[in-house]
C-alpha cells in the first residue's frame, strides 16, 4: 500500500525528517508517535502533499506509483486522506458543499458520472448519525464556528464519506474528551477493512485503546527509533518518551 | 513567492472568453460631437422638441466642465472628439417585428454569449430587451407586461409613445448638470430602457436586458429610466458581455429609479465587460451613474452588482431616501485581475424620517487590479432615527494588487445611528491546501472560498443570475490566488 523509503525532508533549510523508512500494508493499522517536535506532523503533512516541505532525499510509493510525483488533489483522488490537526474554517462555503465537490472530484477522476444529490445526502446523513453530529452542521460554514471536537468530528465525517484507501489521521486525538474520542475511535473502526490502512499520528497512547493498531513505531529526531506491536504503546506510555530518546542520542 | 502562488500567477494569462466581433454593417455617425451631431441623434430618432433641446442645454453644460480625476484610476487621456456617437445596426430601419426578423448573425452572437434568446426568454420566463449597440431589436413577453399595465419599451419607443412620462421623469433623479459623465450621456445617450409599473401592479416577470458594444470606436451611452409608482414592484436584470476591441471603449451610462409611496425597486446588474488584455490594453472604461430616489413614503431600491469586467469600472449606484420610511440597499462584488481598477460603491442619502440603508460591499484583487470601495453615508438634519449598516470586506490574492477603502460619513442628526465594519484578507495557503487535500482542483478550490466571501452578496441577486454570476467570477478569476 505504502512505501516510505529513506526520506529527507527539510522546512525552512531545516532537516527534519532524516531517512524515514516505512512500509504500511493493504489493511494495516500503524500508530506513529512521539514527542513533540521529532517530525509526525511533518510526515503527514509530506505525504498528503502541503506545499512548503522539501523533499531531499528518499522515496514514497503508493500502491507502486510515486506518491511525490502527484499534486494533493490527485493524491487525494487516489485514495489518500489526511486528517488535519487543525482543520481550518472557510467562511461562507457550505460544508455539505465541501463534500459534495470532492466527492465529485473523486467520482470524475474514477470516470464516474456526479453523485445523485438524493443519495449523497442519505449517505451523508447516515454518516453524521454515526459521528453524532448535528444535522445543521451541514450547512453551516466549512468548520465555521466549530468546536475543536466538532472540527474533528467533521474530519472524520469526511473521511467515512470519501472512503479512501490509505487514511493519515494527524492527532485526531487531541483535544477530544473521553466520550467524542470514542464516537471518533468509533467511525474510524467501520472503515477498517483489508483493503484499507491507516497510519495513526499520535502524542498519547491513549486513542490506541480504541484504535488497536498492528505495528507501533516511534518517532524521534525524524527517524523511527524503534517499532513493535501495540504493547510498546504501553511501555510508552508506562516509562515516557525519555526511555527512548535517551536510546536515540 | 510560494511555488503555489508561482503556479497560479501563469495561470492568470487567460484570455477574455467573449472576445469576438460580430460583422454588422453600422449606421455610424463620423466622430466628434457638436451641436449638430446632437441635433442628428435627436432627429434620427425622431424625437420631440423638449428632448432635442434638453439634449442641447446638457451638451452646453457639458461643454463647460473638465473630466474629474479623483477617482483612484490611471488611464491615459480620452479624446471625446475622436468618438462616434451614433451607431445603429442598418436592420433598424425597418424594425424586426419579431426575432424571426432579427438578423441571424446577431442571434449567433448572443449564442456564442451563452444567452439562446429565445430559448432562454422562455425558459426563465425573463423578457430580453436585447440592445445591441445603440438600437433595440427584440423585445419578448410583451403581451403579458401589456397585460399587466406595465411598459417596458426601448427608451427610443418609450419617447414616442408616452413622450408625457419621458418630460416628467427623464433627468428628476440624475439632472444633465450632475457630473462630467451624465452630461455627456444626457446630450448623446442613444438608447436603453424604459420601465414604468402602474400602481399597485407587481411586475409579473423579472425584466432583463443584454447590453452589448460592438462597433469600433463607437462610445456606448445608455440611458435607463424606471418607475414604479404607488404600491408597485419591479425586478430589473441587467447583463452585460462585450467583444474583445483592441481600442479603449467609452461607456458611460445613466440610470435612474424612481420609487413612489411603498413602491419597491430591485436593479440587479452582472458586468462582464472585456477587461482588456493582461497589460491593461483594450478594455472598456464603464463611467456610470445610477442613482435611485425612493421618493415615496416607506419605498425601498435595492442595488445588487456583481462588477468582473471593463478595464476600469467607476460607478456608484445610490439611494436618495427622501420619502418617511423609505430603504435603501447596496450589494457589490467587485473583482479586479490584471491591470483592471474599480473605484466604485455607493451613496445613501438620507433625507426623510426612520430612513434605513444597507451596504455590503466585497472586494476582491488579484493580478495587478486596483480595488476601490468608495462610500459615502449622508444623514441631513431632517432625517431623524435614520440608520445605516455598512459592511466593505476586501480579499487579496497574490502580492501586486491592491485593496483601498474610502467609507466617507456625515452625520447632520444626532439620532441617526451608523455602522461600519471593514475587513481585508488573503486567501490563505491553509484554506487552499484543505480543499486541495480533499481532491478538489486549485481553481474550484479558490471558486468555492471566492464564492463563500461573496455569499452575502450572491444570496441577494435573481436565482439564474446568482448562478451565472458565479460561473463569471469563476472565469475571471480563474488561477487568480497567490
Amino acid at each position: 500500500m505504502l512505501k516510505i523509503e529513506n526520506l529527507h525532508v527539510k522546512v525552512d533549510g531545516k532537516e527534519i525528517l532524516k531517512g524515514l523508512t516505512l512500509t504500511v500494508a493493504p489493511g494495516e493499522v500503524h500508530a506513529v508517535m512521539g514527542p513533540n517536535g521529532s517530525g509526525k506532523s511533518t510526515l503527514a503533512n509530506v505525504l498528503a502533499g502541503r506545499p512548503g516541505y522539501e523533499i531531499t532525499a528518499g522515496s514514497v510509493t503508493f500502491q507502486g506509483r510515486d506518491l511525490l510525483a502527484l499534486a494533493p488533489e490527485e493524491r487525494s483522488r487516489e485514495g489518500v486522506f489526511l486528517g488535519f490537526q487543525y482543520p481550518v474554517e472557510i467562511p461562507g462555503v457550505n460544508n455539505v458543499y465541501l463534500l459534495k465537490a470532492a466527492v465529485n472530484a473523486a467520482r470524475k477522476h474514477r470516470g464516474l458520472d456526479e453523485v445523485d444529490a438524493f443519495e449523497f445526502l442519505t449517505l451523508v446523513r447516515e454518516k453524521m448519525r454515526l459521528m453524532r453530529m448535528e444535522e445543521s452542521m451541514l450547512s453551516r460554514g466549512v468548520n465555521e464556528g466549530f468546536s475543536g471536537g466538532e472540527k474533528k468530528r467533521n474530519e472524520i465525517l469526511q473521511m467515512l464519506v470519501l472512503e479512501p484507501r490509505l487514511a493519515i489521521l494527524d492527532e485526531t486525538d487531541s483535544g477530544l474528551d473521553i466520550d467524542a474520542l470514542k464516537i471518533v475511535a468509533n467511525g474510524v473502526n467501520t472503515l477498517r477493512s483489508p483493503e484499507r490502512s491507516l497510519v495513526l499520528v499520535t502524542h498519547y497512547q491513549r486513542l490506541l485503546d480504541y484504535i488497536v493498531p498492528d505495528h507501533v513505531h516511534v518517532l524521534v529526531k525524524g527517524r523511527i527509533v524503534r517499532s513493535g506491536d501495540k504493547s510498546l504503546a504501553l511501555e510508552l506510555e508506562k516509562r515516557g518518551y525519555d526511555w527512548v530518546t535517551g536510546e536515540a542520542a | 513567492m510560494s511555488e503555489t502562488a508561482k503556479q497560479l500567477e501563469s495561470l492568470l494569462a487567460r484570455r477574455y472568453k467573449h472576445g469576438f466581433v460580430t460583422d454588422i454593417d453600422a449606421d455610424t455617425v463620423p466622430p466628434g460631437l457638436d451641436e449638430d451631431v446632437v441635433r442628428l441623434i435627436s432627429r434620427k430618432k425622431g424625437e420631440p422638441s423638449f428632448l432635442t433641446e434638453w439634449r442641447l442645454k446638457a451638451l452646453r453644460h457639458w461643454l463647460t466642465l473638465s473630466e474629474p480625476h479623483w477617482s483612484h484610476t490611471t488611464y491615459p487621456p480620452i479624446d471625446y472628439q475622436a468618438i462616434s456617437y451614433y451607431s445603429a445596426p442598418k436592420s433598424k430601419t425597418d424594425g424586426p417585428k419579431s426575432l424571426d426578423e432579427v438578423d441571424p448573425k446577431l442571434l449567433e452572437t448572443y449564442e456564442k454569449l451563452g444567452v439562446p434568446l429565445h430559448e432562454r426568454a422562455r425558459l426563465a420566463g425573463v423578457a430580453v430587451d436585447a440592445v445591441f449597440d445603440s438600437v433595440s431589436v427584440a423585445t419578448t413577453f410583451k403581451e403579458r407586461l401589456i397585460e399587466a399595465g406595465v411598459l417596458f419599451y426601448p427608451f427610443s419607443e418609450a419617447v414616442q409613445k408616452h413622450p408625457e412620462l419621458i418630460e416628467r421623469y427623464l433627468g428628476s433623479v440624475v439632472p444633465y448638470t450632475d457630473n462630467f459623465f451624465a452630461s455627456l450621456n444626457s446630450a448623446v445617450f442613444s438608447d436603453g430602457s424604459f420601465v414604468y409599473v402602474p400602481k399597485g401592479v407587481r411586475c409579473p416577470m423579472e425584466l432583463s436586458t443584454y447590453f452589448r458594444i460592438n462597433a469600433a470606436n463607437t462610445g456606448q451611452f445608455e440611458r435607463t429610466l424606471i418607475i414604479a409608482d404607488d404600491g408597485a414592484y419591479v425586478s430589473y436584470l441587467e447583463g452585460c458581455t462585450a467583444p474583445m476591441r483592441d481600442e479603449n471603449q467609452l461607456h458611460a451610462a445613466v440610470v435612474e429609479l424612481v420609487a413612489l409611496d411603498d413602491a419597491r425597486i430591485k436593479y440587479s446588474t452582472v458586468q462582464n465587460w472585456y477587461p482588456g488584455d493582461a497589460e491593461g490594453r483594450g478594455g472598456i472604461y464603464n463611467f456610470v451613474t445610477k442613482r435611485g430616489e425612493c421618493r415615496g413614503r416607506n419605498s425601498h431600491i435595492s442595488w445588487t452588482q456583481v462588477e468582473t469586467g471593463s478595464a476600469i469600472t467607476w460607478k456608484y449606484p445610490s439611494c436618495v431616501l427622501r420619502g418617511d420610511g423609505s430603504s435603501g440597499e447596496f450589494y457589490s462584488v467587485a473583482t479586479v485581475n490584471n491591470r483592471q481598477q474599480a473605484d466604485t460603491g455607493t451613496k445613501m442619502i438620507h433625507i426623510g424620517r426612520d430612513t434605513h440603508s444597507t451596504i455590503i460591499s466585497k472586494g476582491i484583487s488579484a493580478g495587478r487590479g486596483q480595488n476601490t470601495y468608495r462610500g459615502l453615508v449622508k444623514i441631513l438634519p431632517s432625517a431623524h432615527g435614520a440608520r445605516n449598516f455598512t459592511q466593505c470586506d476586501s480579499l487579496l490574492m497574490g502580492g501586486k494588487c491592491g485593496a483601498h477603502t474610502f467609507p466617507y460619513v456625515e452625520v447632520k442628526n444626532p439620532s441617526a445611528t451608523v455602522e461600519h465594519e471593514a475587513s481585508t484578507s488573503k486567501i490563505s495557503e491553509d484554506e487552499l491546501f484543505y480543499c486541495l487535500a480533499r481532491g478538489i482542483s486549485r481553481e474550484d478550490a479558490v471558486n468555492l472560498i471566492v464564492s463563500g466571501f461573496c455569499k452575502s452578496v450572491f444570496k441577494e441577486l435573481p436565482m439564474e443570475f446568482a448562478v451565472e454570476a458565479q460561473n463569471l467570477l469563476a472565469v475571471s478569476l480563474e488561477g487568480a490566488v497567490g
